[in-house]
């Protein structure tokens, strides 16, 4: 761990390290933002969406006489309109299939089974609702256990002739046979069931787009919600080619506005997408879709719903020796995930966490149900969460079994510094950690010693109180291109940087921001390397015409990709600078030094240039031979992806008389590596924690018997307000990347994956003491309360 | 369908048009008037993201009919700054770090306005149980939280300066 260093840069410059205000606020403040929804195109017309009833059914008939004859209905579009052109379905990221409209099937509730397209919004929701769908029940498949059971009915025969089951694919990582012969020979096992719900990410704003073909110059315009505009054009460009579509790649622009949120929601492509620019191909004029929240709820993709079994082996006095993890992952009736081809598990073989032990050995499968695609992102895109949550469940309970208290024995187990680079036996290689440190901090900062005693003194006056850690080791930045691809094309990011005659500079991404602040960060990025002033730099990103090719903005991958792409850009921009500072000083390149903002000779420091000299001398005084201009792009393909940690405590009360868990306190304390803005990593972990409150202890998405989606609503599906939110309270190590350019890690999702197990561990650790060895999150009142009441243990 | 005729001040202007009786208030504001400031985030009225003030009340837009708005004076997002002078709510959640996607920022600030007119001085409790009908999906409303207390603190003696007596904490 190293301190947190002071800024290298002045306020002014507004460098690494400054808590900069930020670039985009003045418009949202206003309500100035440009979001999908503000988007309006003259004589655009709106389609709405026809949803399936049922789970699982035939579509008998399409009655759409009764929509055409709606006042403003231009047209209804089924799936055997876009079986003509092929269009009938689309590749997932994860390269399965999803259907854009169904022929003859539909597979989960909600899904897409026609479209309206009409002149307003009210006129579309008419139109829908005077379609009739005549459908025909299939039995419906909703436990993953029982769809991989033989004989269970099977939901894709499209995936072809030999496919007589349910099950998608089988992904394992890790020693079988040393992990079993090290669990065999342990002193110590435990064991758990440890469910993972499917929860949905909910931003406040939902998706939509607004697609404009103009037939006379063969152009498309996709005006869209989306973290990965890039992807999206290549995908369009790919299922136009394979429909025969007179659209092509250079012709596609993709432009994104501002985002309300996106948290992994807005990678995929819906089928709600692909209809709108059918719409306007169709009609020659630009279709506007907005899904409202129900549909958001019920037909977007979901994250998690993975299925864990998880058996820790140690020795009595609780050194770990071995894991291992058998785990069913259901991914609804396609595998929409957005994860790298590589990993069909995302990168859940990270779930030997922040200890050091040789034998692990990991097993997934997916396996479809009827429900909606399953496996995108809930703030966390590659199976991060889940293994963290299993991990850190599991230290706990073997903790408890052995009677250790569990930030000791986590301390027993951990990495230790000097062991980075550090091989896992799943094949990571961690970049840097200080994970002692981190809990250390956290002890001290919440008082550690105090809140123990206070717990046996409550103990034993009857009260519930636990106290729960979370140590966890996130994996971000995907990624390296000899692993990290998404449908072929590899994970790098890109950053091109416009140095004007003037001293401005205009930056442009491949990456989105949905609020991480953007416009705020890669200036200061920038400023740090060339020493700009960060209002002089202008950040633009999600216009697929403009920006250089990169794959989005999820999985944290922002910073560590793009923001290194970024500093790179900015630093062979510095070496042409000293190339014309030498030109203008009439001195050689290695007599001169740099310090933000200007080249000056050694010696002489009242002979310099400043960048701004510099740029006007690059379009009006560059030497002969030299190209003019101050550009520069970088295409940054990373050596390794980075391993940001942290370690986290909660302490709860529990009401015995409701099962109500409260949370007290929260303390954080992350490591990201070096820090671009205090101020939004601060903010990024407060988000990210109450996104892992969230599904902790309101969030998930249900269905029953017949399935019928249970939380198709806010009034169902939780979001924590400011009252159930805590105060939290953050702390920072600072511990850096050795192979990243600006020695950044990432902060996005840590709070999001450390948070859960940090909550679910507080209330067991409030209950083992009454034979209570694990809930599965969300740990409702409902679920408390029942152990409560089965213990004999009430309140009135 | 059949439209109705309705009068409604905006941010003390007066607007006019012919609406089906079952256009929303925030489709009125949106669609009709280009005051894409306020935002639509559920169907439901829990998320708050619409909210305005009705005759200096607060409300959810997405739940009012526009109907129900004839002869009443409305307020959003946009009527807030005075010319290049922001509100001091929108200056100290600029401050704060109090939005990230600003998404339901308007709806928040509106919402924010509305308590700091019932209680100028609440307790942070208060200001979480005032809130707590607007939803965040980015903030984590710690820093939310902050810039009311910072505006709070600052409209406060803005009001005693332009009175020259203290203003009595809520």
């Amino acid at each position: 761990m190293t301190t947190e260093a002071q800024p290298r840069t002045s306020p002014e410059i507004g460098g690494m390290g400054h808590s900069v205000k930020r670039k985009e606020d003045p418009r949202f403040i206003r309500g100035q933002g440009e979001y999908i929804e503000d988007v309006n195109l003259p004589g655009q017309l709106w389609l709405d969406i026809v949803r399936s009833p049922y789970a699982h059914a035939t579509i008998k008939s399409i009655d759409a006489s009764e929509a055409l004859k709606v006042p403003g209905v231009a047209a209804v579009v089924t799936g055997k309109d876009l079986e003509g052109y092929k269009l009938h379905w689309m590749p997932t990221l994860a390269g399965d299939m999803q259907m854009v409209l169904p022929v003859d099937t539909v597979m989960y509730q909600s899904q897409e089974v026609a479209a309206v397209i009409a002149t307003s919004r009210y006129a579309a929701a008419d139109g829908v609702a005077a379609v009739l769908v005549d459908y025909e029940p299939l039995p419906v498949v909703i436990d993953p256990h029982k769809a991989m059971e033989p004989g269970a009915f099977v939901l894709r025969p499209d995936r072809g002739p030999d496919k007589a089951n349910n099950h998608i694919w089988h992904w394992e990582s890790g020693d079988e046979a040393a992990t079993d012969a090290a669990m065999a020979a342990a002193e110590v096992r435990v064991s758990e069931d440890i469910y993972i719900p499917r929860i949905h990410v909910a931003s406040i704003e939902t998706c939509g787009c607004v697609a404009d073909w103009d037939p006379v110059r063969q152009q498309l315009t996709l005006h869209m919600t989306t973290q990965a505009p890039h992807a999206i054009r290549t995908v369009l460009a790919l299922v136009a080619a394979g429909a025969g579509l007179p659209i092509s790649e250079q012709n596609i622009r993709v432009k994104t506005h501002d985002i309300g949120g996106g948290f992994g929601g807005k990678v995929p492509v819906y089928p709600g997408y692909v209809l709108a620019v059918a719409a306007s191909f169709l009609t020659g004029t630009p279709v506007k879709w907005i899904e409202d929240r129900s549909e958001n709820l019920q037909a977007d993709s979901f994250a998690r719903d993975y299925h864990i079994h998880a058996e820790l082996g140690a020795t009595k006095d609780g050194r770990i020796t071995s894991l291992k993890v058998k785990t069913l992952a259901d991914h609804g009736y396609s595998d929409a995930a957005a994860d790298p081809s590589k990993f069909p598990a995302g990168l859940f073989n990270v779930i030997t966490g922040s200890y050091d032990f040789p034998n692990a050995f990991v097993e997934v499968d997916g396996v479809y149900t009827n429900k909606p695609p399953g496996g995108v992102a809930y703030r966390c895109s590659f199976r991060v969460t889940e293994a963290v949550h299993a991990i850190e469940r599991m230290v706990d309970i073997l903790a408890h079994e052995i009677g250790k208290d569990p930030a000791r024995l986590r301390m027993e187990n951990f990495i230790q510094p000097e062991q980075f680079p550090y091989k896992t036996p799943t094949g990571w290689s961690y970049d840097s950690g200080n994970y002692p440190a981190a809990l250390q901090k956290a002890l001290d900062m919440i008082g550690y010693d105090d809140l123990r005693k206070e717990q046996a003194e409550k103990r034993a006056r009857g009260e519930l109180m636990g106290i729960g850690i979370s140590s966890f080791t996130e994996i971000v930045g995907a990624g390296p291109s000899h692993d990290f691809d998404i449908l072929g094309i590899k994970m790098f990011d890109s950053c091109e940087i416009r140095v004007h005659p003037t001293g401005k500079v205009l930056a442009r991404l491949g990456v989105q921001s949905q609020g991480q602040g953007h416009e705020t960060t890669f200036a200061q990025i920038i400023a740090e390397e060339l020493g700009f002033p960060v209002a002089d730099i202008k950040i633009e990103e999600g216009d697929t015409d403009t920006a250089p090719y990169g794959l989005g903005t999820y999985a944290s991958r922002s910073t560590p990709v793009a923001g290194a792409a970024t500093a790179v850009a900015a630093r062979k921009i510095r070496d042409k600078a000293r190339k014309l500072a030498a030109h203008l000083l009439e001195a050689s390149e290695e007599d001169l030094e740099w310090e933000p903002g200007k080249f000056s000779v050694k010696g002489s420091p009242d002979r310099f240039k400043t960048i701004q000299e510099i740029a006007f001398a690059a379009y009006t005084n560059h030497p002969a031979g030299m190209e003019a201009g101050l550009e520069a792009v970088d295409y940054y393909d990373p050596p390794n992806l980075t391993f940001p940690f942290g370690s986290y405590i909660c302490v709860v009360d529990i009401d015995k008389g409701t099962g109500q868990v409260h949370v007290r306190r929260f303390v954080a304390i992350d490591d990201c590596g070096n820090i671009i803005n205090p101020m939004i990593v601060d903010g990024q972990i407060h988000g990210g924690l109450t996104m892992g409150l969230a599904p902790a202890l309101y969030e998930q998405i249900t269905y029953d018997e017949l399935g019928n989606n249970q939380a198709g609503t806010f009034m169902d599906y939780l979001l924590p307000t400011a009252v159930e939110t805590p105060a939290w309270e953050v702390g920072k190590t600072t511990t850096p990347s050795p192979h990243h350019p600006i020695g950044a890690k990432g902060v996005g999702e840590s709070a999001t994956v450390g948070a859960p197990p940090a909550i679910a561990n507080a209330v067991v650790d409030a209950l083992w003491h009454l034979g209570v060895r694990n809930i599965d999150i969300p740990i409702t009142p409902q679920k408390v309360w029942a152990i409560l009441h089965e213990k004999g243990i009430t309140a009135r | 369908m059949t439209t109705q005729h309705i009068t409604v001040t905006v941010n003390g202007e007066a607007h006019e048009a012919d609406v089906e009786p079952r256009l929303l208030l925030v489709h009125l504001l949106r669609d009709t008037f280009g005051l894409t400031g306020t935002h639509v985030g559920c169907d439901t009225s829990h998320c708050g993201a619409c909210t305005v003030h009705i005759d200096g009340q607060s409300a959810k837009s997405c739940t009012v009919l526009a109907v129900q708005a004839d002869g009443h004076d409305v307020k959003t997002i946009e009527g807030m700054a005075d010319g290049a002078n922001l509100h001091p709510l929108q200056q100290a959640f600029w401050d704060q770090h109090g939005l990230q996607c600003g998404f339901c920022t308007p709806g928040m600030i509106m919402q924010a306005a509305w308590l700091l007119g019932e209680n100028p001085a609440p307790s942070e409790e208060e200001i979480r149980v005032g809130i707590s009908g607007n939803l965040c999906r980015c903030t984590g409303y710690v820093n939310i939280v902050k810039a009311i207390q910072q505006a709070a603190g600052e409209m406060q003696a803005a009001a005693e300066t332009q009175t020259g007596t203290p203003v009595a904490a809520g």
